[in-house]
């Protein structure tokens, strides 16, 4: 197979070589700016990266390549550890017609991701070994990227007792993060109990931190919109307690926690606290927390509508400054198709949730790199290498330039920085539309993303 | 939806205008007709003048007032509404309402003069006449007004009439008063060059 | 005006203007021996209530038939889809009725906005949620302007559950918009989070405010807030901020007594005070008519183009 990837102003379309498939296959990205760095030759061979050559040196004839290797003009691309996202609502087992492991990795490839970790919150519930077998299973079968299954921390999310955590680590799917997200672990000693059974294998409880008694019947940021559209406010301390409380917890018993989709700005301060301290404590922030404010409710779209909800201006601030600070660990998606019956309804009937996986990268570009809080290198770290440390997958020195060094796994993906697109909901390759960034302008496109050694999309189509 | 105020379509339509009367001409007029209702009504009894807003209005207080002058009888003045009675609503964005004030003593028996500025397709005075029958059953219902500028689309005729005046319709005709426009007149307004241009023409007052 | 009436917070003050003068005209025809008007011939206004409320409902009932329009009274309650299901489908059937306008009352906060997007007609908001009810304030500043003259500079109070008010939220934009002096007075618990940014005073005392009053009105509170905690003891919100004879003995002598109904007699308002001459519980029904007729009229009474 050959394919251009469309290179920023640079001739498109394959540079030569010949078509070979299969598993041995051989990339040169050729004039590839790895990390947004110098343009360099990569060549990809057996699924590692096999060697960087001097740019523009490789050709279909040089010495040293393998049959059939490909050519691929990636000038003006930027080259990326493939992305990890911490936080994937795949729907499957239970709601297929909002999203299949199919369809959601397959957005997953498209948006740059090599890796996704799975929400629990499935019906049935993924709390047993099961069930994340089985979703696992069908990541495998799709091919597009790794699914990595998380495991519920309590049986049917139901927040009164532990679900079986060690068979879920023992499985083959390797559980290693538990969350029962959707829902908060309210009562502290489960939490607490669940912080300390994962220790033995290894594995972090990621909280959905939201107190349950402070946001009954919430449906929006409680502030000056939701005083001005009459919806009930979900306050932002409903969340901060939960993490100050749990803080506390991972450092009472020295346990890893990790806070998903932290949307405050005290919740920043109270994660920079607790890392301060010397706790495990490591947090995620959603793209759509990084751009989106709660003043888009007064359409009453509930293409707006998520948990926790958009947040203020100023929130919206310290994320973007506590991402580039390193005290929010990692972007993750929250990716949560939702069927349009779902949608198309008066605010309070629609359930809470965005999709994510096809813009992370684009949102991420406009809110943390144009304006200088990330550069690439930083982009790579919250977004593949953080996440994948955090989530326990294996990876090589997971720090820098290393990971997508000579030796490393060819996982990776190109981004083209030089587009804006309008983003249509009818063209995501998601079963569901309900992203909130329809009509909306964004930058950047991936034209392809190789998982160890295998392009799964090319020219920015899923190969 | 429209503004509330009361506006004065001829004069912001480009064209060409003519004064085809002047505010003497008006006091004049207003004066014969007067003098016509007098007659025609034995002296103006039973009579109740509604003018028309917003012109129409004026218009019958000055007629009462010209008949206190000469005969020194007060006739009841009013003014009738007929904007939600008409049949061309949909025609253009919302019509504000004026002020309709049914003078003591009602309709029921009287003689009722409408008054308006201009009679052209008569839909106006069409509306008016169901809006009258709403507050009672006059025995006699007559109409004035001060230019009939021809182009009937009903069977309705002026019982008193100020000034015929020939139009075409792609003019328009201005009346002007001094209590709503600061001073009297009226103009026809040509549309500039363009045959077409302006060929809606008046379809403001009917 | 808009196409719809979805709230006050985005009414203009020309166009709240327009409607109470038109309301006025309206007040005029009630007077006539024949009310009723051809205007709306052949219009089609259904009344699509997902919440009781006969009140409100008859209102637009008679507005509309006043009119001459053709009213469908569509009670969407008890259907077994869900409450968001039947939203969008009930659009698509009124949009095959070929309803001109929707009236809607709904117990979602938003409602006849998303009605709004999915139907061509015109989108009146009857009460959505905790959100606005916009008629009720237009014939409320309608009320106090027929009985005081005027709207601009009036001292208005408006007592009681603010939080879950649409009456209030609709009032306080629509009387900053008409150059009123707003004060709300609430137990804290009872005020949104985010009302510092609103156009009114703020105050728990009402002992204080009333007697530099014009018009007191007077919220309806909901016995089930009780168990929420948003307030002790029934009686103590009454002793606090209900409106007792002693209460209304220390307003101005013209000030006015508002309740948008229905009332709680005895908790936030005492009877003799509700019946008193500072009442307008009963005009307020009249005028609720006038506003609506004019509302409709001025939605549908043209060709829908702005002129």
């Amino acid at each position: 197979m050959t394919a251009g990837a469309g290179g920023a102003g640079g001739p498109v379309g394959p540079v030569g070589g010949t078509a070979a498939g299969g598993s041995g296959q051989s990339w040169v990205l050729s004039r590839v700016r790895p990390l947004g760095g110098d343009p360099v030759d990569v060549l990809l061979t057996d699924g590692v990266v096999a060697a960087w050559r001097p740019a523009g040196s490789t050709g279909p004839d040089s010495e040293g390549l393998p049959a059939g290797t490909t050519i691929l003009a990636a000038e003006g691309l930027i080259m990326l550890p493939g992305l990890v996202d911490l936080h994937t609502h795949l729907r499957e087992p239970g709601r297929e017609d909002a999203e299949t492991v199919e369809s959601g990795t397959r957005a997953a490839a498209l948006g740059g991701y090599t890796t996704v970790f799975a929400m629990a919150n499935t019906n049935p519930v993924a709390d047993t070994a099961g069930v994340v077998e089985q979703v696992w299973r069908l990541g495998l079968d799709a091919g597009h990227c790794d699914v990595r299954p998380v495991g519920a921390v309590t049986v049917g999310l139901a927040g009164e007792r532990l679900a079986e955590l060690g068979a879920m680590a023992t499985s083959a799917a390797e559980v290693r993060v538990f969350s029962d997200d959707g829902h908060c672990v309210s009562d502290a000693l489960l939490m607490r109990r669940a912080l300390e059974y994962v220790k033995a294998f290894d594995g972090v409880i990621a909280q959905h931190a939201e107190e349950p008694r402070l946001t009954a019947g919430a449906q929006m940021n409680e502030g000056v919109v939701a005083a001005r559209l009459g919806l009930p406010g979900w306050p932002a301390v409903a969340e901060e307690a939960i993490i100050a409380r749990d803080a506390l917890l991972a450092g009472h018993v020295d346990s890893r926690l990790h806070v998903c989709h932290v949307s405050t700005a005290g919740s920043v301060e109270l994660i920079r606290w607790a890392k301060a301290k010397g706790w495990q404590v490591t947090a995620e922030v959603t793209p759509h927390h990084l751009l989106l404010t709660d003043d888009l409710i007064s359409s009453y779209d509930p293409v707006y509508k998520v948990n926790p909800p958009l947040r203020t201006a100023a929130d919206v601030a310290a994320l973007r400054a506590g991402l580039a600070d390193g005290t929010i660990d990692c972007v993750a998606t929250d990716h949560a198709p939702h069927a349009l019956e779902d949608k198309e309804t008066e605010w309070a009937a629609a359930r809470p949730g965005m999709l994510g996986l096809e813009t992370a990268l684009s949102v991420v570009m406009e809110t943390m790199v144009i304006p200088g809080h990330l550069d690439w290198v930083g982009v790579a770290d919250r977004m593949a290498l953080a996440p994948a440390r955090i989530g326990g997958l294996p990876r090589p020195a997971a720090e820098g330039w290393s990971s997508i060094a000579v030796g490393a796994p060819a996982t990776v993906t190109l981004l083209d920085p030089s587009p804006w697109r309008v983003v249509e909901a009818d063209t995501l390759a998601s079963r569901s539309r309900n992203t909130p960034y329809a009509g909306r302008s964004l930058p950047g496109a991936i034209r392809a993303t190789f998982l160890r050694g295998r392009p799964t999309v090319l020219d920015g189509k899923v190969v | 939806m429209a503004s509330a105020a009361a506006s004065d379509p001829v004069s912001r339509r480009p064209g060409i205008a003519r004064t085809v009367l002047s505010a003497d001409d008006i006091t004049r007029i207003v004066s014969r007709m007067a003098h016509q209702i007098l007659e025609k009504t034995s002296g103006g009894a039973g009579v109740v003048l509604l003018g028309v807003p917003t012109r129409g209005v004026p218009l019958a207080h000055r007629l009462a007032q010209r008949v206190q002058a000469v005969e020194g009888v007060d006739l009841p003045v009013g003014s009738l509404d007929p904007t939600m009675y008409r049949d061309d609503l949909r025609l253009r964005g919302v019509r504000p309402l004026e002020v309709t004030e049914i003078p003591d003593g009602g309709v029921d028996g009287r003689v009722v003069i409408l008054v308006d500025d201009v009679l052209y397709s008569g839909r106006t005075v069409r509306a008016a006449l169901d809006a009258l029958a709403a507050y009672g059953r006059p025995r006699t219902v007559q109409l004035a007004v001060l230019v009939d500028r021809g182009h009937r689309e009903l069977p309705i005729r002026a019982d008193y009439v100020g000034k015929n005046m020939p139009t075409s319709r792609r003019e328009s005709v201005a009346v002007r008063l001094r209590e709503i426009d600061g001073a009297d007149g009226v103009l026809i307004v040509s549309p500039e060059a363009s045959p077409t241009g302006a060929a809606a023409g008046p379809g403001d007052r009917s | 005006m808009k196409r719809h009436l979805l709230s006050t917070e985005d009414l203009g003050r020309d166009d709240a203007l327009l409607v109470l003068d038109t309301a006025e005209r309206m007040a005029r025809v009630a007077e006539a021996s024949v009310r009723k008007l051809p205007t709306l011939r052949g219009r089609t206004v259904v009344n699509l209530f997902f919440e009781d409320s006969t009140r409100t409902r008859t209102s637009f009932e008679v507005a509309a038939k006043r009119l001459s329009a053709d009213v469908i009274n569509f009670s969407a309650r008890g259907s077994s889809v869900s409450k968001g299901e039947s939203l969008k489908d009930t659009a698509q059937t009124l949009e095959a009725m070929g309803a001109d306008a929707v009236v809607c009352r709904h117990s979602a906060s938003g409602a006849p906005h998303r009605l709004a997007t999915w139907v061509r007609g015109s989108v009146v908001n009857a009460g959505d949620g905790t959100h606005e009810h916009p008629t009720q304030a237009l014939l409320d500043a309608f009320t106090m302007r027929r009985r005081l003259g005027r709207v601009d500079g009036l001292a208005v109070t408006i007592v009681g559950d603010v939080l879950h008010s649409r009456v209030a939220r609709s009032n306080v934009w629509l009387l900053a918009t008409l150059g009123a002096s707003v004060t709300v007075v609430a137990p804290p618990t009872l005020l949104p989070i985010g009302v510092s940014s609103w156009p009114v005073e703020v105050s728990y005392d009402l002992d204080a405010v009333l007697p530099k009053t014009d018009v007191v009105m007077m919220l309806r509170v909901q016995r089930e807030r009780m168990s929420a905690a948003f307030f002790p003891t029934e009686r103590e919100y009454s002793r606090r901020y209900g409106l007792d004879v002693d209460r209304a003995a220390t307003l101005p002598e013209h000030a006015l007594v508002m309740h948008p109904g229905p009332m709680v007699r005895g908790m936030e308002i005492a009877s003799r005070v509700a019946d008193s001459d500072r009442s307008t519980v009963v005009e307020q029904v009249a005028n609720g008519v006038s506003v609506r007729m004019a509302v409709l009229y001025l939605l549908l009474g043209g060709s829908g183009e702005v002129s």
